[in-house]
């Protein structure tokens, strides 16, 4: 079994590491990159199909050559086997569009090629939940979407999995499919670990993969556009049909109600948050 | 539907007894699968901290784990004091022969530490058979067909078939309560330990002490600290912290109505511990543990069928007079239930590894040290109230406190001998008449204040990391009412009167005009000691794996 995650570095959103300037737009070199949080659903999907059925796991990511960080995160999670990122000037400044033309040919440039394409549910920067699809429609396999368990038959080389009808975890549905496929791995998405066997075989695989990880760069393949074979006017910006008109600030919710700020070493002030406070406790 | 896995072996709970039974069993090339409910060896497990290697015994830890003493262990015991207390008379003796009586070597242990490193060695050597250790995963009983037991079963992992299954889940351990070898039900076949581990300054335990890096001391201390529970205090040397801790029995606890943490405080602020504590009292960890007494429940045939029972699971721990063993006994129970079903398996009948195990329980003259046959012969006599009665009045007579005085430093060589030591009846007269009696004739008067301040309950609690199973509690109250349940509340080690912050908590519900004193539980800071269990009526089981309180230093 063959596997890819594909993964993206995004803005750490989290509270005390990302920044804004006064006009509320993101200071990109004040934030650092993270590996985006929905991927890390994909990665579990990966693993658990490594950890039950063997095989290997391939991390694939576009950005900047700083993007190592955020793949080495990805090794130690999925315990991958090697790393593939594609860098290149040319590919900067990519749409939805253009980003799954460029990976879905990293992915026919694989060998052997893949039997099973992982993506998180959509980036926490762009939000669209569009290149996970499109590269596989680029690719051209079958994509099973919003997935929250799965089973691979690797005889049979088909794959069945539950999935959120419309996102509804409300309603679930299970559905087949013949391998190679692409997975979109819901948030919900559960690894489940019932046999010791598999839970001994994680324990290896962790440890192998804490040597790797060490030095990831060894296992690190990166590919421009020119080792892909692609013509620069279809990648990158100058390949994104996507036209941004005008971003406009999400405006702040008006304030129903007035904030004070209280100094909690000042006991005076705490006195009255306790006073305030008081007679809600009782009930009143 | 998958086919179920089977391992030749499953060995459930990655303590000492654990650990040896799945390095002896990997040795001799069976497949073995240990399962630990923590999310580390070691950190369900407390004792008090003492661990022997008995000449005597078939197998120490260091023989089966090299390299163990180095990596693993706090200080050695190269002295051994027993204080006799009244107000603050004190009479020393020195027991160090006694302690070096069969002994190979004893070091203080915390288990943490230990455990989580003999985790490490035995995932190697089990998983070269094909198994391994899996941390996090709880077993919740057994798995029969038929009626006979062929496995087991887990929350976390469906269920596994074994040849063998080792009972190594320690004092509460569900295993052998689903196949009926030990109950639940009397209080007077238990101790109940309490323990801090404090943290002392860089050089302190040398300076305070008088030791030399790799020396260390025990210390245990009887009388009328505790008024008139019976039980004692220890205290223990580790590298850079102290062990100190309280035992009791379990029925004493609960007739006196006394509260745990206020008996180890009030060893912890007596003024004999003001040489080696200051104000600057800091306590890493609280923590309890239910300890069986060997003389009374190890189980003489702790097997059925294809399961065996080892170390606290079987009741073997022997705690008698100033002698307290267990995890050497665990030890040795692990690796001989392993040798029985090595054996038995190259006979091709697997099915007599639990015969096999007894009889070399008996052979190796394990059951005689846990239930010491002189015990049983004093123990038809002195343990009634009206010969208690009789001897206590007697010691604190003029007679008895002439004879005191006339035996004089003889007491001490008696307090040494082996001998004596196995007859100690379960009464007051040893735990609390006689050292009173013994410091109040020959004791002297230390001076001195005691400055140490030690935590409250609820600050105890505070500092207990949990992993708490919200909406899934491990324990529940089958009969609220104060009667049946009542004692839980000052007998909890993390429960007291007067205190809603603990597991247990008195609480008067009127209805209809009607009043009724009902006993209720919030399960969230319970430290898993299984005192309950014991004491009130309650639905007892382990949370599930990794989940409730994680002992940093046990």
């Amino acid at each position: 079994m063959n596997m890819v995650v594909l993964t993206k570095g995004v803005p750490d959103f989290r509270e005390g590491q990302v920044s804004f300037d006064e006009d509320g737009h993101l200071e990109r070199g004040e934030t650092p990159t993270v590996m985006n949080p929905n991927d890390e659903h994909a990665l579990e999907a990966a693993l658990q199909t490594k950890v039950r059925q063997g095989g290997t796991v391939s991390v694939m990511s576009m950005g900047p050559p700083g993007y190592g960080d955020v793949l080495r995160e990805a090794m130690e999670s999925v315990y991958a086997d090697d790393l593939y990122l594609l860098s290149d000037r040319e590919m900067a400044a990519a749409d939805t569009w253009a980003t799954a033309i460029t990976i879905a040919t990293a992915l026919e440039e694989m060998e052997p090629s893949p039997d099973l394409v992982f993506a998180g549910f959509k980036t926490a920067d762009g939000e669209t939940g569009h290149t996970g699809p499109q590269t596989c429609w680029a690719y051209g396999m079958p994509i099973v979407t919003h997935v929250v368990s799965l089973e691979i038959d690797p005889d049979e080389e088909r794959l069945r999995a539950k999935r959120l009808v419309e996102g509804d975890i409300e309603e679930i549905e299970t559905v087949e499919t013949s391998l190679p496929a692409f997975v979109v791995a819901d948030p919900e998405f559960e690894p489940s670990y019932r046999r010791a066997e598999h839970r001994l075989r994680h324990r290896d695989l962790r440890e192998e993969t804490r040597e790797r990880a060490a030095d990831h760069e060894e296992h690190m393949t990166v590919w421009d556009h020119a080792d892909l074979n692609l013509d620069p006017d279809y990648i990158g910006l100058d390949g994104s049909p996507t036209v941004v008109s005008s971003v406009d600030p999400i405006p702040k919710a008006p304030a129903e109600r007035e904030a004070t700020m209280v100094d909690p070493e000042r006991d005076e002030e705490m006195r009255q948050v306790f006073e305030e406070m008081a007679p809600l406790a009782g009930g009143e | 539907m998958t086919e179920r896995e089977r391992y030749e072996a499953v060995v459930v709970g990655a303590g000492p007894g654990g650990a040896a039974a799945a390095a002896v069993l990997a040795r001799n090339d069976v497949e073995t699968l240990v399962l630990e409910r923590g999310v580390e060896a070691g950190s369900k497990n407390v004792s008090g901290g003492l661990l022997y290697a008995e000449e005597s015994a078939p197998y120490a830890i260091d023989d089966l784990f090299s390299g163990f003493r180095e990596a693993a262990t706090e200080r050695p015991v190269t002295d051994y004091y027993l204080h006799n207390l009244a107000g603050d008379r004190v009479e020393t003796f020195d027991i160090t022969d006694l302690h070096e009586h069969d002994t190979e070597w004893s070091d203080a242990v915390l288990r943490r530490k230990m455990d989580s490193w003999l985790a490490e060695r035995v995932h190697e050597l089990t998983r070269e058979t094909g198994g391994g250790l899996l941390t996090g995963v709880r077993v919740n009983g057994l798995l029969r067909e038929g009626g006979e037991i062929v496995g087991v079963t887990c929350d976390e992992l469906d269920p596994i078939e074994a040849d063998l299954v080792v009972a190594a889940d320690g004092v509460n351990s569900e295993l052998a309560r689903d196949a009926g070898l030990m109950d639940w039900e009397e209080p007077e076949e238990w101790f109940q330990g309490v323990k801090a581990v404090v943290d002392m300054p860089e050089g302190a335990i040398d300076d305070r002490f008088g030791l030399d890096g790799d020396e260390g001391e025990a210390h245990l201390f009887s009388g009328d600290l505790f008024e008139d529970v019976r039980g004692g205090g220890f205290l223990y040397t580790n590298e850079g912290t102290l062990s100190i801790g309280t035992v009791f029995h379990l029925d004493s606890l609960v007739a006196e109505e006394a509260e745990p943490h206020e008996l180890l405080d009030a060893l912890l602020t007596h003024p004999l511990l003001a040489r080696w504590l200051d104000d600057g009292y800091e306590e890493l960890e609280y923590a309890a543990k239910l300890v069986p007494d060997s003389k009374k429940v190890a189980h003489p045939s702790p097997h059925e069928g294809r399961l065996v029972l080892v170390g606290d699971a079987a009741g073997q721990m022997q705690a008698q007079g100033p002698i307290i063993k267990g995890m050497n006994h665990a030890v040795t129970a692990g690796a001989l239930a392993a040798e029985a079903f090595s054996e038995a398996r190259s006979r091709n009948d697997p099915d007599a590894a639990g015969d096999l195990y007894e009889r070399k329980l008996r052979d190796e003259g394990v059951m005689k040290k846990l239930c010491p046959p002189r015990y049983r012969a004093v123990r038809a006599l002195a343990e009634h109230d009206p010969v208690t009665d009789v001897l206590d009045a007697v010691l604190e007579s003029p007679v008895g406190r002439f004879g005191v005085r006339a035996l004089g430093d003889r007491l001490e060589t008696l307090y040494g001998s082996p001998f004596l030591s196995m007859m100690v009846p379960d009464t007051r007269t040893p735990y609390v008449t006689l050292p009173t009696v013994i410091a109040e004739e020959l004791g002297e008067r230390i001076g001195g204040e005691n400055d140490v301040d030690p935590p409250d309950l609820a600050d105890r609690i505070g500092d207990l990391t949990y992993d708490v199973d919200v909406g899934n509690p491990h324990i529940e109250v089958d009969d609220d009412s104060f009667a049946a349940s009542g004692d839980a509340v000052t007998a909890c080690p993390v429960s007291a009167r007067d205190f809603g912050g603990g597991c247990y908590r008195e609480e008067t519900v009127r209805t209809n005009g009607d009043e009724r004193t009902v006993v209720s539980l919030d399960t969230q800071p319970c430290v898993e000691c299984g005192t309950c269990a014991v004491v009130a009526d309650t639905d007892w089981e382990h949370p599930r794996g990794g989940k409730g309180v994680e002992f940093r230093q046990g």
